[in-house]
């Protein structure tokens, strides 16, 4: 026994003392909240670049869900113990942006001699992510909301094999869908993004005043406009005639779309993969872009996902680390694999130009859909995106809000009023602590 | 009362060190930075702590969100404690009847207490959500009503207070057992021969005998319904439809770790604090007085 015990204690000594080579590496926190099949996939960009040089080891951590990656970042920080890079969803930016905190993307990428072409980053996801034409955060996994549609339900209720392009449309398409037997003829996921914010942005409507708060921080919100009651008006009267069905918030509904139940629906272009998966010998499905509403001008469609936030308070040596990391995660090779595989939007022209090329799009052709969502229409102050502080509490009020409205319990008009009030209020708040 | 003799005189300081210790850094220091925090606006990476005096309890108690969650947190922990302490005592009564496989019975009855609360939502989640649960399913033979708790306040806030009811229940019966089993028999007895059927005996003798149980378990499911029922509200509601099911605890939790606004949420847990005290100390007043044994 006593043998045995030796014997171990030195295999134990002698495994310990052989990665003496690695610790000579400097290691890199990358703060993650990707979970499940995402998750594997960023482990393996961190083993990709980890293998492809010998000098930096990325350490890819998994924290939670977006706020509590965002929370244990902030903790770390607190505690003078911060990770390198934190992935930070697009409703935190405005918080990173006023923190303080931050070590902008743009500026390490130049203290570190590595040059990226950041004219090369599609439109929608730079203007989300930028301040003054420079990138804050390192653009990582961007998404837009597209269309879906089932298409065996289609034929079920004798109609054309095509997305509907409009909301008369949709409410056509969706009332015939339900009198054939469907459980649910249009409903969304992320009702925020994509009813309110989306919406708002793709007519070229304004979201918050200072330009959705890209010049300077907003103080008011804008949603109870003619624009916001009308596209609430309509739900509403969905949900009463029963061809709209609201599902929860967040990602919720996409269980809805994914079990078959509904014809019609709008969601994250990332859930391509999920849906993909959900629906696999069960029913098919087809892509299109975000419908329109007559009357309103043309705007564009706003990403949401999340960057890459570098935090300060590390070495000069390690930060060299992440900007070698992030020109691996900018190259061509690693953007057109991780959009292929992923479905969220490559951050480069040429590497959508790479997938086309490369005949990645005839395969996939629903991928195409997002990307040319994202090069249609006008960039106007309006559609650029949507900056406002705490905007996860805003988002939530949101929601809160279009839940009555969907109920019936309150009027669309009283209900937004309602939203930009508490909306105004958490902006007073943040405008008073950033003064 | 009886006076112990240490020979020494630390030495009585030094056997209660070790709990003090835990009560202080692990009690006492968190109350009181959230005490410090809740007079502050203070921004998320704590770079900016501009003082604001009670403005975050006026901002809090001028918010009709806040006092709507106030409202529905009492009407919520009121309703799980009265129908669940009701429910456990009869089963409770019916248990302590002899009858055959009583040791089963008695063990089922008892096993939702082992069920963390999250979980305990994630099964609810599973009976009765509007397109996969079989609960709907199953009452859309009986009814058109929908039951979409999605969207219906009051369907969301009665599936609530039936998990919690349920999770709850099995602690509270086996305290009713024991409180049974601790009736002696001889008083019953007595009123059989003075000639009160089974109702009579009830609640002429064995209720008001179990009134230090009921008080306790009274004190102990409002505390339960006011704080631990955060990880049911989280994983089937998350406090909607609207703000239905956004009792205070878990609207602390939102403000603070979803919004950021750490000086609003430590006001908010000043509060639920100050409510903890008070139902402590009404317990430890009234508990050994005006209870009848």
């Amino acid at each position: 026994m006593k043998v045995f015990v030796i014997a171990a204690l030195a295999t134990v000594l002698a495994l310990a003392g052989l990665p003496a080579e690695s610790q000579a590496k400097t290691e890199i926190q990358w703060w993650h909240a990707m979970q499940g099949v995402l998750g594997e996939r960023v482990n393996e960009i961190a083993a990709k670049f980890n293998a492809s040089q010998s000098d930096y080891e990325v350490k890819a951590v998994f924290k939670g869900a977006y706020p509590d990656t965002l929370n244990a970042a902030i903790a770390a920080y607190r505690a003078k113990q911060p990770p390198h890079v934190v992935q930070v969803f697009e409703v935190g930016t405005q918080t990173m942006l006023s923190s303080g905190a931050v070590y902008p993307v743009f500026q390490l990428m130049k203290d570190n001699g590595i040059a990226i072409d950041w004219n090369d980053v599609i439109g929608p996801v730079k203007s989300y992510y930028a301040t003054g034409g420079n990138l804050a955060s390192m653009a990582f996994n961007s998404s837009t909301p597209i269309l879906y549609y089932n298409r065996d339900l289609f034929k079920k209720a004798g109609l054309a094999d095509k997305a509907p392009a409009t909301w008369d449309e949709i409410e056509a398409a969706a009332k015939k869908l339900v009198a054939a037997g469907a459980k649910c003829g249009y409903s969304s996921a992320w009702p925020s993004w994509v009813l309110m914010e989306n919406m708002h942005a793709l007519h070229d409507q304004p979201f918050a005043d200072h330009a959705n708060g890209f010049d300077g921080l907003a103080t008011t919100l804008k949603i109870n406009g003619p624009f916001g009651v009308k596209m609430m008006e309509l739900l509403a009267r969905g949900a009463k005639e029963g061809w709209f069905t609201y599902n929860g918030r967040l990602s919720k509904a996409e269980a809805n779309m994914g079990g078959g139940e509904c014809g019609i629906f709008t969601t994250s272009s990332a859930y391509i993969a999920g849906l993909t998966r959900a629906s696999e010998g069960k029913f098919t499905w087809g892509t299109g872009p975000l419908p329109k509403m007559g009357g309103f001008p043309q705007g564009h469609a706003i990403i949401g996902g999340a960057s890459l936030w570098v935090l300060k308070g590390a070495k000069p040596e390690e930060y060299k680390g992440v900007a070698q990391f992030f020109k691996y995660l900018a190259s061509v090779d690693n953007q057109a694999w991780w959009a292929g595989i992923t479905g969220y939007l490559p951050i480069s022209n040429t590497a959508v130009k790479a997938m086309e090329t490369s005949g990645h799009f005839q395969k996939n052709p629903q991928q195409k859909t997002a990307i040319t969502q994202m090069n249609a229409g006008k960039t106007t102050p309006n559609s650029q995106g949507i900056r406002l502080g705490n905007f996860v509490s805003i988002r939530d009020g949101i929601e809160e809000q279009m839940e009555n409205i969907f109920s019936g319990k309150k009027s669309p008009k009283q209900g937004l009023d309602d939203a930009v009030a508490k909306g105004n209020e958490i902006l007073k708040e943040f405008a008073a602590l950033y003064k | 009362m009886k006076r112990s003799v240490f020979p020494n005189r630390w030495l009585p300081y030094l056997l209660v060190a070790p709990q003090l210790v835990i009560t202080i850094v692990f009690f006492f220091w968190p109350a009181i930075d959230s005490l410090r925090l809740s007079l502050y606006r203070a921004s998320p990476f704590g770079d900016r702590m501009i003082f604001v005096g009670a403005g975050n309890f006026q901002r809090l108690f001028a918010d009709p969100a806040y006092l709507r969650s106030a409202l529905t947190t009492f009407l919520f922990s009121f309703l799980v404690t009265f129908i669940g302490l009701a429910l456990a005592l009869l089963l409770a009564a019916l248990a302590n009847a002899k009858i055959r496989g009583l040791v089963v019975y008695r063990s089922l009855l008892l096993l939702p207490y082992g069920i963390a609360p999250a979980i305990a939502g994630i099964i609810w989640l599973f009976i009765f959500h509007p397109s996969y649960g079989i609960l709907p399913y199953l009452l859309s033979f009986v009814t058109a009503y929908q039951f979409n708790w999605f969207l219906k306040g009051w369907v969301a806030l009665t599936l609530i207070i039936v998990a919690a009811i349920w999770k709850q229940f099995g602690y509270n019966l086996a305290f009713y057992l024991a409180g049974l089993q601790g009736i002696p028999s001889s008083v019953l007895e007595a009123a059989s021969v003075d000639g009160a059927g089974p109702i009579r005996r009830f609640f002429a003798v064995t209720f008001p005998l179990l009134s230090p149980v009921t008080f306790f378990l009274f004190i102990l499911n409002m505390t339960f319904s006011f704080f631990e029922t955060f990880g049911l509200v989280h994983s089937v509601t998350q406090g909607g439809p609207g703000d239905a099911t956004s009792i205070m605890v878990y609207k602390a939790w939102k403000d603070g770790f979803e919004g950021l606004q750490l000086g609003l949420s430590a006001a908010q847990s000043v509060v639920l604090m100050a409510i903890v005290i008070g139902l402590t100390a009404f317990q430890f007043r009234y508990a050994e007085k005006k209870v009848t044994y």
